[in-house]
């Protein structure tokens, strides 16, 4: 199979985003980039004036799939990350059942190489059924395909279980990747902890919860020398730790998604179960935080955090009401208005965080990056046009986001898997 | 015509000028509940259904009898803990569907009316939702204090005991704060909501301190579970440092008064001879809280809600 990108401003480290380049994808791999390039038989995309980006990798993702497809399933996931410019997505392994043997590892490579769009590199849970109790067999999940042990988004209570999975993992050069929320604190919590809590009854989550934990996990995983990736870093406390950590030299990384420096527990605003999220969304000097890690480099990856759920799980009281964000579709778009337009991060900086940091805390060597001999994975934006976020048009099963009718810039054009063109 | 909406949620939603007029028209219910017939026409022909998730005697018996005396048909639909797993919203659609003006919903779960109300064509009135709201309790307790003291400006009013867990006191803080009054709070640290003090209160641990110069004092319900939660060691404790008593009263003015939602524990929240006391107006609020309860049906079917 071959295709040729054409005359799009490339952004890489070794090219120039003021020249328009060709990119030749031979049979999945970028085989030659440059200048009017012809290949008799090669799919052309036109890229004209757009810009042409290392397709990007998502570490942080529900794919309900298997045990949950009603919400969402590869097939729609894969679509929805495709849309949202994600050419690898990887799955927590909170499903039913867990991503915790290699039968269920076996099941997601062999089903996403049928239905899926995109890359799907599955997480294995540390712990048999995500129960953080007994360990899974992890080394067997690792030959089948796992690029990361993760708790599938229930923070470990015993620390002694997860020391032990930080030493066990050491076997393999996989990262530990953490949610990080202390149970006892966070109680029957629903948003975060304070005023507007306060204001409208509803039981509140401490920051302190978040931070208790990142605080434990850095110290464990410190001590014995594993591979630690915080998940959702939310609050300014948890930034400054690992900041800190990272100082001394600890091998720690970390990732937040978009509305964790976009939005603030005002968008609860009355009752708004849209904006019912996990952890739950902080205050303004929280998201100044946030951001200022990410413009420091303290905050790695920017992740979707996509975590689909069923409108009328959504409609509900809001104690009962599901937690989750349908956000494949909006990550990307929100980033780049957020950060690069109102910010000024460069756009490298925003591929960064977006394609290379993930594919190298991951592994994956020949992804998140455009050059030559990198697998041909690759996103087309528009820089330019302005459009609203319109949550129907989602091809995500999870039709809503508390971002509908938002105008953002930085619109995928066309998606690049493994050389395979989809618009 | 000051009031222009179709539910009724809580005190954070109004304004000033909007709690003075429902105020005086529960006075007008006053004056109506002391006349020898009690009926009034004004909900003839409409429909009050009674949804409470949760046990109540005063709040359901209030609003039952408020809404006949306004002539209103009244049913009871008290839910059961098993009937629970039904939606809401499917019951709201239920209730709606056969006709109702009113919904008086009380639920565990804070923000539960809203829900409700945008599911519904009815008028949804808020009688308790977790541990956000109480405002039909709330205008008791204003129409008791503008009753004893003639107006709220420059009032002072302390609240003392568990905040976290008090819905009324909630409104209360949102309405008076609102009405000029200058409103501070005294409980242990764990049982005052975070951030308490952004409301526009002060706060003291020390309840003498809280109470000094108070014309009123309002008085929460310490809950048997807050005990379980590790939030206070035990009532004796508690009731060393936040009863009021003859001796906590000593610290306030000669003619502060006492109030409290009910149902009271003698002895915890406020000391036996207190209760007993001149100074206690906890008949008064029972007295009110038929009036304005009248007040808040009459003002929402003047909007009117319900399927006509």
């Amino acid at each position: 199979m071959k295709s040729i990108i054409k005359n799009g401003k490339v952004i890489a480290k070794d090219f120039s985003a003021e020249k328009y380049l060709d990119i030749y994808i031979k049979n999945g791999v970028i085989c030659k980039i440059g200048e009017n390039l012809e290949e008799e038989g090669a799919e052309i995309f036109n890229a004209e004036g757009k810009y042409i980006l290392p397709g990007f990798i998502d570490m942080h993702c529900n794919i309900c799939d298997p045990g949950y497809e009603y919400i969402e399933d590869i097939e729609t996931a894969s679509c929805s990350a495709a849309k949202g410019g994600f050419t690898s997505i990887t799955c927590e392994p909170n499903t039913n059942p867990a991503i915790d043997n290699k039968t269920v590892v076996e099941y997601i490579v062999s089903k996403s190489k049928e239905y899926s769009l995109v890359h799907i590199y599955p997480y294995g849970s540390m712990s048999v059924g995500c129960l953080g109790e007994h360990m899974a067999e992890i080394g067997e999940m690792h030959q089948a395909g796992i690029v990361g042990i993760a708790d599938g988004g229930f923070s470990v209570k015993n620390a002694s279980f997860l020391a032990n999975v930080f030493r066990y993992s050491k076997m393999f050069d996989m990262p530990v990747i953490t949610h990080c929320e202390d149970k006892s604190l966070a109680g029957k919590g629903v948003m975060n902890e304070g005023y507007v809590a306060a204001g409208l009854g509803l039981s509140g989550i401490p920051k302190e919860a978040e931070e208790v934990i990142v605080a434990r996990n850095i110290i464990l995983a410190e001590g014995i020398g594993a591979k630690l990736h915080i998940a959702t870093v939310t609050t300014k406390g948890s930034v400054q730790l690992i900041r800190e950590a990272k100082k001394r030299g600890t091998q720690i990384t970390c990732e937040t998604s978009p509305h964790y420096f976009m939005l603030t527990e005002q968008a609860v605003g009355d009752y708004n179960t849209l904006a019912k999220v996990k952890p739950p969304l902080r205050t303004q000097e929280d998201v100044e935080a946030v951001l200022e890690g990410i413009m420091d480099g303290t905050i790695d990856v920017i992740t979707s955090g996509h975590r689909p759920t069923k409108l009328t799980d959504k409609n509900k009281e809001f104690d009962n009401a599901d937690y989750g964000i349908s956000a494949f579709e909006t990550a990307f778009p929100l980033s780049f208005t957020k950060l690069v337009q109102e910010e000024n991060v460069t756009l490298q900086k925003l591929t960064e965080l977006f394609s290379s940091k993930p594919a190298q805390i991951l592994g994956l060597h020949k992804k998140g990056q455009i050059a030559e001999g990198m697998d041909g994975d690759l996103v087309i934006v528009d820089l330019q046009e302005e459009y609203q976020i319109n949550p129907q048009a989602f091809v995500s099963k999870a039709k809503f986001s508390p971002f509908a009718g938002k105008k953002v810039k930085g619109k995928i054009i066309g998606t690049i898997v493994g050389g395979r063109i989809l618009i | 015509m000051v009031f222009r909406k179709k539910d009724f949620f809580g005190m954070r939603d109004l304004m000033a000028e909007e709690i003075r007029y429902i105020l005086s028209t529960a006075e007008t219910m006053k004056y109506i509940l002391n006349q020898k017939n009690k009926k009034s026409p004004h909900l003839q022909g409409k429909s009050v259904i009674i949804l409470f998730y949760e046990p109540s005697a005063r709040t359901k018996l209030s609003y039952e009898l408020a809404a006949q005396h306004l002539s209103a048909n009244v049913v009871d639909m008290t839910v059961t803990a098993d009937a629970y797993q039904e939606k809401l919203q499917d019951m709201g659609q239920l209730v709606d569907q056969t006709g109702a003006d009113f919904i008086i919903l009380r639920h565990p779960m804070a923000g539960a009316v809203r829900i409700l109300a945008e599911n519904v064509n009815a008028s949804v009135i808020n009688a308790g939702d977790g541990f956000n709201e109480n405002p039909g309790q709330s205008l008791l307790d204003l129409m008791t204090i503008k009753e004893q003291k003639g107006s709220f400006e420059g009032l002072r009013v302390a609240i003392i005991g568990d905040l976290i867990h008090s819905r009324v006191c909630k409104s209360n803080i949102w309405a008076l704060t609102k009405l000029g009054a200058e409103v501070c709070v005294s409980g242990p640290p764990t049982l005052l909501p975070p951030n308490i003090e952004k409301f526009g209160v002060d706060v003291y641990y020390d309840a003498r301190k809280a109470v000094q110069g108070a014309d009123v004092i309002l008085t929460s319900r310490m809950k048997a579970e807050t005990q379980n939660k590790n939030l206070v060691p035990s009532l004796t404790e508690y009731k060393h440092f936040f009863r009021v008593d003859e001796n906590l009263l000593r610290h306030a003015k000669e003619d502060t008064i006492v109030m409290h939602p009910g149902p009271i524990q003698r002895g915890i929240e406020i000391s036996s001879d207190v209760i007993d006391g001149k100074q206690c107006i906890i008949n008064d609020q029972i007295a009110n809280s038929v009036a304005v309860r009248m007040a808040m049906l009459y003002i929402l079917s003047q909007i009117g809600g319900g399927l006509k």
